[in-house]
């Protein structure tokens, strides 16, 4: 299973959900949707219709930019990432 | 008797809460995740609290509280145009009406839900108006692009809806939604129209509860009165000190009392010389009264936006405020003196009163 590393922002939205979980997927949008089954509603507060990444929202792989595409293997980390933003 | 204040503000909700006196306040907040809010409601008939709210990261959500504001959670579940629709940025507005919730929203919509704001529906885009197909284009939608800032039905009917679009005007449908008709006629328009049905820019307008007949808005270029819920409009923004300002209220009892809170129209959008006034009517727009007592001034340069003035339901009447610059002032006696009930929260973007009975 890859390791899911969430923003604050994200984790207070949900009752349970901590800051690093683990997902199973063969990609990135994949891993995310496996946790919206444990949490609905959590993939619309990181990708708009498409879907794709809203805008502000960064995600990487292994420390590479990565897509909802990107193909994830099982020991791989992924950090979801609140792009600089707002004041 | 509980009296509640809900604030939203640039950086989460706030609550106030006091008895029947409206003396003591105690503040609450900021709750929400501290998420920019653009309006709080409550609904008494149900005993909910909504909060529209948009996240720079996270997109749009309705907020939702089932015990006045101890606990709260979110659902954006159905917000949403579809994957071939256009973005949905922001819910602008709420409305709780007959076991119904509203939410109006940019691009112009409005969705509804009928459990209690845990899924919506698309409720309509007002697809027969001409209109539409200017307000779907990115640059023609006023800066905020907020859309759809009011749904407002008629308690006498619910099949009669007004709803607000932003830089476009006020619509009405008398079918519950099914068709909608401009409503505009006898207002003003600084600036070229391409059709005089519409393209006004209507940025609040109330409806009397004491008489659904009765409507006032502030525009962009204007105050005005209906007398026949809205088919024709009279300019009543004489002796006022400009006829551009954001908030508007109607007196709970009193179907030609209205409250307004000028600012000047260019750059600053504060209140005019520096004294913080109220503007009140008692006589349907005839005259008008600047109240000051207890309001700052005159270096008091600040605003209050579209949602910032509410009133209550009791008698007298409380009217409330809240300011760009994170104040909210009070008055509890229809707005012949006021008082400040807090200080130095976020700017203030709406400010609504609910009395919870026993």
């Amino acid at each position: 299973m890859a390791e899911v590393h969430l923003p604050k922002t994200l984790t207070g939205l949900f009752a349970g959900l901590g800051p690093v979980v683990p997902a199973d997927g063969a990609t990135v949008g994949d891993a995310l949707t496996a946790l919206d089954g444990r949490w609905p509603g959590l993939m619309d507060r990181l990708c708009e219709p498409g879907p794709r990444l809203r805008p502000h929202i960064r995600v990487f792989v292994d420390q590479s930019p990565a897509e909802l595409a990107t193909t994830v293997a099982a020991d791989d980390r992924i950090d979801v990432v609140t792009a600089i933003t707002g004041g | 008797m509980r009296v509640m204040l809900l604030v939203g503000t640039r950086k989460g909700l706030f609550l106030m809460d006091s008895d029947r006196d409206r003396r003591d306040w105690r503040l609450r907040g900021p709750l929400c995740e501290s998420w920019p809010v653009f309006h709080a409601i409550g609904d008494v008939n149900t005993g909910m609290l909504y909060a529209a709210a948009a996240s720079d990261w996270h997109g749009t959500v309705v907020w939702r509280s089932e015990d006045l504001g101890e606990r709260w959670e979110q659902s954006g579940e159905g917000l949403s145009y579809g994957e071939d629709g256009p973005p949905l940025t922001k819910v602008s507005s709420l409305t709780a009406t007959d076991g119904r919730l509203f939410a109006g929203a940019d691009y112009p919509g409005v969705f509804q839900s009928t459990d209690r704001g845990a899924t919506w529906t698309l409720f309509t885009t007002l697809e027969d108006q001409p209109a539409r197909e200017k307000w779907l284009e990115p640059d023609a939608s006023p800066p905020g692009r907020l859309g759809v800032i009011a749904t407002m039905p008629d308690h006498r009917d619910p099949q009669q809806l007004f709803v607000n679009v932003q830089g476009f005007g006020l619509f009405h449908s008398a079918d519950g939604g099914a068709s909608w008709a401009p409503r505009n006629e006898g207002m003003r328009a600084d600036w070229p129209l391409e059709d005089p049905a519409w393209g006004y820019c209507v940025h609040k307008v109330v409806l009397s509860p004491a008489d659904a007949d009765r409507m006032y808005p502030q525009t962009h270029v204007g105050v005005y009165r209906s007398r026949d819920a809205g088919a024709s409009w009279t300019e009543i923004t004489e002796g006022l000190p400009s006829d551009f300002g954001f908030p508007a209220a109607a007196h709970p009892h009193d179907p030609d009392g209205f409250y307004v809170i000028p600012v000047d129209p260019g750059h600053g959008r504060t209140v005019h010389d520096g004294q913080l006034a109220v503007w009140r009517t008692l006589d349907a727009g005839e005259t008008w009264q600047q109240l000051t007592d207890g309001l700052p001034g005159p270096h008091a340069h600040l605003g209050v936006l579209r949602e910032g003035l509410a009133g209550d339901s009791l008698d007298p009447v409380g009217i409330y405020f809240g300011t760009s610059t994170g104040q909210v002032f009070a008055s509890t006696d229809e707005g012949d003196s006021w008082r400040q009930l807090a200080d130095y929260l976020p700017g203030i973007t709406s400010v609504e009163a609910v009395v919870w009975p026993e």
